[in-house]
């Protein structure tokens, strides 16, 4: 019995041994045949996509591609990258000149530190006048370096936020400090919020995540606005966290009874647990989390033990917050291949600037990043929808794009590193201090 | 001696005890895996843990099964039917397991016997390298590594990470050991008789060292299964991954989805772990005998 | 055993020797030294110099600067502190626990003994990337199963431990989850080390008086001499693969880095030493004379033996 299970076995391996065989060693030209090719076939580009709202998505993402190809004959390979090990990745990809012709990201990435290093190609002749019209200023000014070369084609931006658990609030007493109306709050209203939430439950509510960069918006965002702070200078050339008034929010944050420094925690980890009911409040939410269906399938804006999610800015001591924006849009990687540079160029134009613009805006689940597409309206592509017209009453507190600072990168772990040291019990000052540092060092170049 | 065989029961009941306990400790993380996998997720995030689903489904696998799709295989222009991007990613992991079994074996027993029974030029300096090369971990030659199967048009194919398995020279090592067991009257013997070295070798040797060619093609099996970081560096399309990079990779998109996570590890483990039960005796076998000749 | 004096074989018998000796170290050698010697001396001569990921082939000549800027590198201090206590910690303790276990189940019935033997093999066979689904919920802040049992069952402790977020305890977290992973050989191993000890000189010493202990010390250790070594030579090949852990686990944070992801994290995390490959690599040097000098160490111990 033994030995005939042990041939049956052994029979599969050389199967599909003999089937894969031939694979590898055949299938590897054809990466290359594209460039060959050119347009006698189909031309083939490939692009990598951060989960950008439904662009993470197979179904969603296969959609748009076919009516591509049906569209210009352009067949995109489309690999789906996640935040967790995604750069590593692109980078390991860069290092074996395997890169991708297109890449799915934010400015952070494409403008800041792949385009500053000389992987992107330059957009700028994408853009006429009208285009420069028609999309938000602020917006293009971030996918635009100092020299004036444009590394990211935008399509859809959002305010970041945060979000609290109604039900939890209802209960402990705590809806009286915010305002559902207009979905802000001030820092006062917050202090006394966890502190009910804390009396009520008698543990950790909310959590400064501090595992890795992972969602750090939502921790940037928070130390920033509940006095006032800034991120960065007002030209982005340099950072400053050491403001009093972060040192003072921070001194808050480590000294509240609920409010948890924890390493062991990512933004996407802080969202499990506040769906799982257990953090009261998430501090890594946008617009794209309200919409999606959580994974036990209680349904979209609601926690797995079925309460309510309610989507609120940042506290401040004005309750008018500064929040942190998210660019999202294609970048192309210059592979030395005209005619897939080409080929990439045609697909930007056909999702950023064309009637198919409402089709990927929508299928990112955020807000356009202009009014109008070569003539299409796309003022109105979420009327119907109500949380989404609930959502743009957050989208005026929008605040500066700082994430094109230089040194960006090094920023983004300093701070994590910062908030882990503070967490352990460092001393406040001298720990912003040193960490400011190593990133305004980066940032000098 | 009354009270030392006293005092013995009662140590070895002691130990007994001891022992099961950490068995289900062992065994833990392989039963959260199994029963997780299958688990609602009310169940899965449940503030007390669960042992035991309170209600089967199959939603996880469902939706494991519905994530990714990519071509169950590809020879050439020949594309075979789309299928959900695990099946490939597990037909990837056994092409690749056992590609890197074979060739290893193949080459290892070769060389193993060489070491252990050839008096050659450089013999002891091309021992010494293969003994400091096997601990060497694979993070110091990545990137050489990776700018190599750039070079060779190898990245991000199954190859960039079967090549580097079959260069590790610990099975060269064991071999060693096993060969060194032949005894050199034989050898003589068959030389006296005539027979060529690729014979000798076949029907001699190979016989002889058959327990640890077993035992090496279990090992190189198991461990280029569960191996994952030359696969994270070299594997980049969705078509190319292995089964742990593909869960790692899930895990890294979605921390969210715990259900999704565990049905993953389980389509990940439960092949490999029924391998190992079926050959375990070999196994077993194997290993030892190479470790108490050494 | 068949060893043959050098100086009473021929000329022509070395010439002959060498020459099939190559023959069949052929394949082995293209994949060794292509894919492991000719990376190595390649991560050597790149880390002498400023190599990085936008440079198509070799960099600049710095001579040891890089070695100088790791000097000053309070990360990688710490990295390489940390890949040492692991060596140092897990290598003993797998050791001593598989021994352990293997002298308390060898004498068990056949069955029992082999389904022992199983299930402390199952979490190598499991893998780790499979093993860390779990294990990152069984240390759960908030929900694992270890506060659960200690806070809930056990009344232990009144506030939940962060297992994997604090620096206290995550090293260690670590090393659990790599012991699990690593006693499952060498408890095979010595299982049947322990079968095959001489029982004549273990039953003159019984007649003699001596006691279990002494047994043991006197007449089995040294018998299972060449076992230990061989466990001790894969244990700290197997303490060196713990990437998968730390990279799923804690990326690096809360005092977990080593040695092996830093290397990965200096040359492909985006940070602003990313891509810097000739630092990277002056990492790999060293963490490679490090494991070198391990290796000579214990080969030393077992040819004193």
């Amino acid at each position: 019995m033994k030995k005939l299970l042990a041939l049956a076995l052994t029979l599969a391996m050389v199967l599909s041994l003999a089937a894969c065989g031939g694979n590898t060693t055949t299938e590897e030209p054809t990466t290359d045949d594209g460039a060959g090719e050119g347009d006698a076939a189909t031309q083939e580009i490939t692009l990598w996509t951060y989960p950008i709202g439904g662009w993470g998505k197979e179904d969603v993402v296969d959609e748009l591609m076919a009516q591509f190809e049906a569209d210009t004959g352009i067949k995109v390979n489309v690999e789906y990258l996640a935040y967790a090990d995604g750069d590593d990745k692109v980078n390991s990809a860069i290092s074996a000149n395997g890169a991708p012709d297109l890449i799915m990201e934010g400015p952070e990435r494409l403008v800041a530190n792949w385009g500053v290093k000389g992987y992107m190609v330059d957009l700028a002749d994408m853009l006429d006048d009208t285009d420069k019209a028609e999309i938000n200023a602020a917006t293009l000014a971030s996918c635009t370096n100092a020299e004036g070369k444009i590394y990211e084609y935008p399509l859809v931006m959002t305010a970041h936020c945060m979000a609290i658990n109604r039900n939890a609030f209802e209960e402990a007493g705590a809806l009286q400090y915010i305002d559902e109306e207009t979905h802000t709050w001030t820092t006062e209203d917050f202090i006394s919020a966890v502190a009910a939430l804390n009396d009520y439950y008698g543990d950790t509510v909310g959590a400064v995540f501090c595992k890795g960069q992972g969602g750090d918006q939502g921790t940037r965002a928070l130390i920033n606005n509940l006095y006032g702070g800034t991120f960065t200078t007002p030209e982005h050339d340099g950072y400053t966290w050491d403001d009093p008034a972060n040192i003072e929010a921070l001194e808050l944050l480590k000294g509240m009874d609920g409010i948890d420094f924890d390493a062991s925690l990512e933004g996407g980890d802080e969202i499990v647990k506040f769906y799982q009911g257990i953090l009261k409040m998430a501090f890594c939410w946008n617009i794209a989390q309200q919409l999606d269906p959580n994974a036990a399938g209680t349904g979209a804006g609601k926690t797995i033990t079925g309460d309510d999610i309610v989507f609120m800015s940042f506290p401040s001591e004005t309750g008018e917050s500064q929040l942190c924006g998210g660019v999202w849009g294609f970048g192309i990687f210059d592979n030395g291949d005209d005619a897939k540079i080409e080929a990439a160029k045609t697909f930007i134009k056909y999702f950023c600037d064309s009637e198919h613009t409402a089709d990927a805006v929508k299928a990112a689940n955020y807000f356009a990043v202009r009014d109008t597409a070569e003539g299409a309206d796309l003022s109105g592509i979420w009327a119907d929808n109500e949380i989404m017209a609930e959502y743009n009453k957050l989208m005026p507190y929008l605040g500066d794009l700082y994430q094109v600072t230089a040194g960006w990168a090094q920023a983004r772990t300093s701070w994590w590193n910062m908030l882990q040291d503070i967490g352990e019990g460092a001393d406040i000052s001298s720990t912003v201090e040193t960490f400011m540092a190593e990133a305004n060092t980066a940032a000098a170049g | 001696m009354k009270i030392t065989s006293n005092r013995t029961r009662a140590y070895r009941i002691f130990s007994l005890i001891v022992l099961i306990i950490l068995a289900f400790l062992f065994i833990f993380p392989l039963y959260w895996i199994v029963t997780g996998a299958f688990k609602t997720g009310q169940d899965i995030y449940a503030q007390t843990p669960h042992l035991w689903p309170t209600e089967w489904t199959m939603a996880n696998f469902e939706k494991l099964f519905s994530r990714r799709s990519a071509p169950l295989f590809q020879i050439g222009a020949l594309v075979g039917p789309t299928v959900p991007g695990v099946i490939r990613w597990l037909v990837n992991t056994v092409f690749m397991s056992v590609m890197a079994m074979l060739l290893t074996c193949l080459t290892a027993a070769m060389a193993g016997y060489a070491l252990a029974k050839k008096r050659f030029v450089g013999r002891t300096l091309l021992f010494s390298l293969i003994v400091c090369a096997m601990a060497l971990p694979k993070q110091v030659i990545l990137i050489p590594l990776l700018r190599e199967m750039s070079a060779l048009r190898l990245w991000d194919t199954l190859w960039a990470v079967i090549f580097p398995t079959v260069g590790w020279p610990f099975g060269v090592f064991l071999m060693k050991q096993f060969a060194e067991g032949i005894p050199g009257e034989i050898l003589e013997a068959a030389r006296v008789d005539g027979a060529g070295e690729i014979r000798t070798f076949a029907t001699i040797v190979l016989p002889m060292v058959k327990p640890g060619v077993g035992a090496l093609a279990i090992f190189t099996f198991i461990n280029s299964w569960n191996d994952y970081f030359m696969q994270l560096v070299m594997l980049a399309s969705n078509a190319n991954y292995t089964i742990s990079l593909g869960i790692a990779t899930m895990q890294a998109e979605t921390s969210v989805d715990l259900g999704l996570l565990m049905s993953g590890a389980a389509l990940a483990a439960v092949p490999i772990i029924i391998v190992f039960l079926v050959f375990q005796k070999y196994f077993t076998q194997g290993i030892t005998m190479g470790a108490v000749k050494g | 055993m068949a060893k043959q004096p050098k100086s009473t074989m021929s000329r022509a018998l070395v010439r002959r020797e060498t020459i099939s000796g190559y023959m069949f170290l052929l394949p082995s050698l293209i994949f060794f030294i292509g894919f492991v010697i000719i990376p190595m001396f390649t991560c050597i001569f790149y880390s002498l110099t400023d190599v990085n990921m936008n440079t198509e082939g070799m960099g600049n000549f710095v001579g040891l600067k890089n070695f100088i800027d790791l000097w000053k590198d309070d990360t990688f201090k710490e990295a390489l502190w940390n890949t040492f206590v692991i060596v140092i910690v897990s290598v003993p303790t797998v050791c001593a626990f598989s021994l352990w276990v293997s002298s308390a189940i060898y004498k068990l019935n056949g069955k029992l003994l082999s389904a022992f033997r199983c299930i402390f093999y199952l979490p190598v066979v499991t893998g780790s990337v499979a093993v860390t689904v779990v294990w990152k919920w069984m240390y759960d802040n908030y929900t694992g199963i270890f506060n659960y049992v200690l806070k809930d069952g056990l009344h232990l402790i009144d506030k939940n431990i962060n297992w994997l977020g604090d620096p206290k305890y995550a090293l260690g977290c670590i090393i659990l989850i790599l012991f699990t992973t690593s006693v499952g050989q060498p408890i095979v191993l010595y299982v049947s080390a322990l079968g095959n000890v001489d029982q004549s000189l273990v039953e003159a010493a019984q007649v003699d008086g001596a006691t279990n202990f002494q047994v043991f010390w006197k007449i089995k250790w040294p018998q299972m001499m060449p076992t230990t070594l061989y466990i001790l030579v894969i244990t700290t090949i197997n303490s060196f693969q713990c990437f998968a852990l730390i990279q799923l686990l804690t990326s690096g944070g809360s005092g977990t880095n080593t040695v092996m992801y830093y290397i990965y994290y200096t040359a492909f995390k985006l940070t602003e030493k990313a891509g810097h490959f000739g630092y990277a690599n002056a990492m790999g040097v060293i963490l490679a004379i490090f494991i070198g000098l391990l290796s000579a160490l214990q080969f030393k111990l077992a040819k004193e033996k």
